[in-house]
């Protein structure tokens, strides 16, 4: 195990964003439950520590099984965490009501792995974006599903069309632009291209990046990919079975990864090369 | 000698409909050869293999062009006698491992049971040659394994068992279709070494269906990018990492992300090269029509 | 390989259509029963019993389909029975969807003791059989068309209630509904605004189906007489009435039969035929 800590406590207090100390999840294992009495608990998330400071972008990697995707829903109090302390924005968040938690809601988006099923499939690409901006008082609604749509490059007209009748890529840049719309400082991304065409996959990454640089936005984006972390990314944390077995600045991970685990994960991918060693 | 598997002109389209979802594909693989069938979603590159052994969903249908097996025509073939000979030369690599087993019964029987229903063994003779199997794909306990349902098995296990399944009946082709799409990175290495290992040891012809170039560029001899079921280029795999001939073909492997040269990869594919290669299509269209 | 999408427009299916006009020319005629049926349902004509329908020999042209044993004319019948059918069909179909889908969506959607009070008593529920459960309760409520549809209410509930459940639930699962409390949408609004449009297809489909049903538990129990009084029009009494005479006169039995079943077949099918349509997804 490296120091979870070490790149993370470089940044000035002040400057953290998101934060979580020993972050537990465990779920019921129904499939283990006794007819009578509770079902035992399978541990997810074995004490997660993080700090993302503001501005950066940290992917989170691993493989299926090892809890990146409940770590973010964690963050975001989609799942109730069962020990440990969120903090964002310097207040603890861990215990709020769904009602005090709702004007912080605003302040932290997410993007979903899967467009089709995160885009209610009844309404329309306006209506999926003006919605957040209503429920949150916002004023000119049209102009900002305009100015959202125009961040994520499709065109103005998109706002009548229903979900199905677009693109993956397209589909993905309306998860995008529903998230952006808000104004939010942190955004978290939970796979958002592995469903996608490696051309698709391209743009949509490139229309993120540009855009946590033109809004200065945090940005945390899970995936299993590590090819495409490193496109994005500042900071990498790995996971392997709910543990942090390595976490860094970008650059040293991949260039230098500590644990045994990393080094796997780098290996394995394979390179659109037929000379890369180890094959 | 010719090839082993030659498909010829082979045109496929959706019932009652005007468009071709396969337009006049043609190549051929030798014995112990390896093709990789690549494109993005909507390519038509899983239908190729399913055209060929015979499963494409009963909206399609081929239209046109030729499907040799060791010089046999299927398309001459009575259905029953084509059904037979597929089962008896060619075997497939399903991409999902979860629904390609049946969660109801144990593994013996599912790797057993075209050797005892198609190729008429003993019921015995197949279980020795299935725990073969087992040890074959590196499985260390094939007695537990063949006892187990699929649901107790992790996936690169379930994939492990598919394989064993493909190979039971020494077949001389194999269709791979996206066999590790669903695979962690750490599992798929492992299991495309193993493919690749069964292929090599046999000798078996395959056709890999994948839409990662990366993959392709381990377990392939040569490749055929798609683009809207046409094939776009043909190349030799030392050739096509080079430098691909077509723009499509290159704005594809500029896609591709490459962890080791984070700025030369995961490029977007311009708009204009998708149109070029869209015009392309319809342009050959055309003249299929007015060759007709 | 065309996905598609927008590409191709599903026909509008003939058994949309088929049952459609099978079910609107019923409706009408419940609706303008008084108006469109030759004879009064009640009058009876002793001397012009079991008159044959009009294309047997010794048929009467003023008695289309013939007349049952006291003279009383089949097609009056009929066209005021489709009254009582459908007015139960609806109120008794509606009442029990909105009952049913209710207790439903709220215990698919905000599971823990609500989903455990209200699963255990829909499984209790079901457990009784259900035509004895409607006897037993027309003989504590007393006959008559409030007790019919009371009773398919209390009974047939708990159908709409198990499968909205399991449609609650595989849409709380899906991550529009995660997006809409990144959103900060209460939860209340989440189940109205974003749940519901997507569990309704289901409760329509259901809804016709329950019609239908509604129409056969009617015609069993006016079958058996715990319906309205006997000698009131409904489809049922005809069916009891026409059994005994089925040797003699078989356009008795035979007419409100056929009646009943093209009207519940019609049910089942409009309402297959209306989800596949309410789908904005061409699945």
């Amino acid at each position: 195990m490296v120091d979870k800590n070490g790149m993370a406590n470089a940044a000035p207090k002040d400057n953290i964003l998101f934060s979580a100390r020993s972050l537990e999840v465990a779920l019921p294992d129904m499939a283990a439950k006794p007819l009578f009495g509770k079902a035992p608990m399978i541990r997810i998330l074995n004490g997660i520590d993080l700090d993302i400071s503001r501005g950066s972008v940290l992917g989170i990697v691993g493989g299926s099984g090892s809890g990146k995707s409940t770590l973010g829903r964690a963050l975001l109090r989609l799942i109730e965490p069962t020990a440990g302390a969120i903090e964002f924005d310097g207040r603890d968040i861990t215990h709020l009501s769904e009602d005090a938690l709702r004007p912080t809601r605003r302040r932290m988006q997410m993007i979903f792995q899967d467009p089709m099923s995160s885009l209610n499939p009844r309404r329309r690409v306006g209506a999926i974006i003006a919605d957040p901006l209503q429920m949150h008082g916002f004023d000119n609604v049209t102009g900002r599903v305009d100015d959202a749509l125009d961040h994520v490059g499709l065109p103005r007209g998109f706002r009548s069309r229903y979900p199905h009748e677009l693109s993956g890529g397209q589909r993905q840049r309306v998860g995008i632009a529903r998230a952006i719309a808000l104004k939010p400082e942190f955004i978290l991304a939970d796979e958002i291209v592995s469903g996608l065409d490696v051309s698709s996959q391209a743009q949509v990454l490139n229309v993120l990046a540009n855009l946590v640089k033109e809004l200065g936005l945090t940005l945390a984006f899970i995936s299993h990919d590590l090819s495409v972390i490193r496109r994005l990314c500042d900071h990498v944390m790995v996971l392997q079975r709910g543990n942090i077995v390595e976490y860094g600045d970008a650059d040293s991970v991949f260039d230098a990864p500590q644990a045994a685990y990393t080094r796997e994960l780098l290996d394995a991918i394979p390179l659109p090369d037929p000379r890369q060693a180890g094959w | 000698m010719s090839a082993f598997l030659t498909v010829k002109n082979l045109s496929a389209a959706l019932h009652g409909f005007d468009q071709r979802v396969l337009r006049s594909v043609s190549f051929s693989i030798d014995t112990g050869e390896v093709l990789g069938l690549v494109g993005e979603s909507g390519a038509g590159k899983s239908m190729i293999g399913k055209a060929i052994l015979g499963i494409l969903p009963s909206a399609i249908s081929i239209i046109e062009g030729e499907i040799l097996i060791d010089g046999q025509d299927l398309q001459k073939m009575k259905p029953a006698d084509r059904r037979r000979f597929i089962g008896a030369t060619a075997a497939l690599i399903p991409q999902d491992p979860l629904t390609a087993l049946n969660p109801s019964r144990r593994i013996e029987p599912q790797i057993t049971s075209r050797l005892v229903d198609i190729l008429g063994w003993s019921k015995a003779d197949a279980r020795v040659r299935a725990m073969e199997l087992l040890n074959e794909v590196h499985i260390d306990n094939p007695e537990r394994v063949m006892g187990s349902y699929p649901h107790e098995l992790s996936g690169g296990m379930r994939q492990r068992v598919l394989i064993a399944s493909a190979f039971a009946a020494n077949p001389k082709l194999v269709i791979a279709d996206e066999p590790t799409t669903a695979l962690d990175v750490t599992v798929q290495k492992q299991i495309l070494r193993l493919i690749r290992e069964l292929q090599e040891r046999h000798s078996t012809a395959m056709v890999f269906v994948t839409h990662d170039l990366g993959v392709v560029s381990k377990v392939c001899q040569r490749l055929s990018v798609l683009y809207g079921g046409k094939i776009v280029e043909n190349s030799s795999v030392p050739d096509f990492f080079k430098g691909p001939k077509h723009a499509y073909s290159r704005a594809l492997l500029a896609a591709t992300p490459k962890y080791t040269d984070p700025d030369a990869s995961l490029l977007p594919v311009d708009e204009s090269v998708i149109e070029a290669v869209a015009a392309e299509v319809l342009a050959a269209d055309k003249e299929w029509r007015h060759g007709r | 390989m065309l996905d598609g999408r927008g590409s191709i427009k599903r026909r509008l299916g003939a058994r949309l259509w088929l049952s459609g006009t099978w079910l609107g020319v019923m409706a009408l005629l419940a609706l303008f029963a008084p108006m469109i049926s030759p004879h009064d349902p009640l009058a009876q004509d002793l001397f012009a019993g079991r008159l044959p329908p009009f294309w047997m020999n010794g048929s009467d042209p003023a008695y289309l389909l013939g007349t049952d044993s006291l003279g009383r004319d089949v097609l009056s019948r009929l066209i005021h029975g489709a009254r009582i059918a459908f007015s139960v069909a609806l109120v008794a179909g509606l009442a029990t969807a909105i009952v049913g889908s209710m207790l439903g969506l709220l215990a698919g959607y905000m599971r823990g003791w609500v989903d455990v009070l209200i699963s255990r008593l829909v499984d209790i529920w079901m457990a009784f059989p259900p035509v004895l459960f409607a006897i037993l309760l027309i003989a504590v409520l007393g006959t008559g068309l409030t007790s019919i549809i009371i009773a398919i209410v209390v009974i047939d509930w708990t159908r709409f209630c198990r499968v909205v459940r399991a449609e609650a639930m595989n849409q709380s699962a899906m991550d529009y509904v995660s997006s809409a409390i990144v959103a900060g949408r209460p939860r209340r609004d989440i189940l109205w605004r974003e749940i519901l449009p997507n569990v309704l297809p289901t409760i329509v489909a259901l809804l016709t189906l329950e019609m239908g049903i509604a129409v056969i538990v009617e015609a069993i129990l006016s079958f058996v007489n715990l319906s309205i009084s006997t000698d009131a029009p409904t489809w049922g009494g005809m069916i009891a009435e026409g059994r005994t005479s089925i040797y003699q006169a078989w356009w008795v039995l035979a007419f409100p039969l056929a009646v009943l079943f093209l009207t519940v077949l019609s049910f089942s099918q409009f309402g297959e035929g209306l989800k596949d349509r309410f789908d904005p997804v061409l699945r």
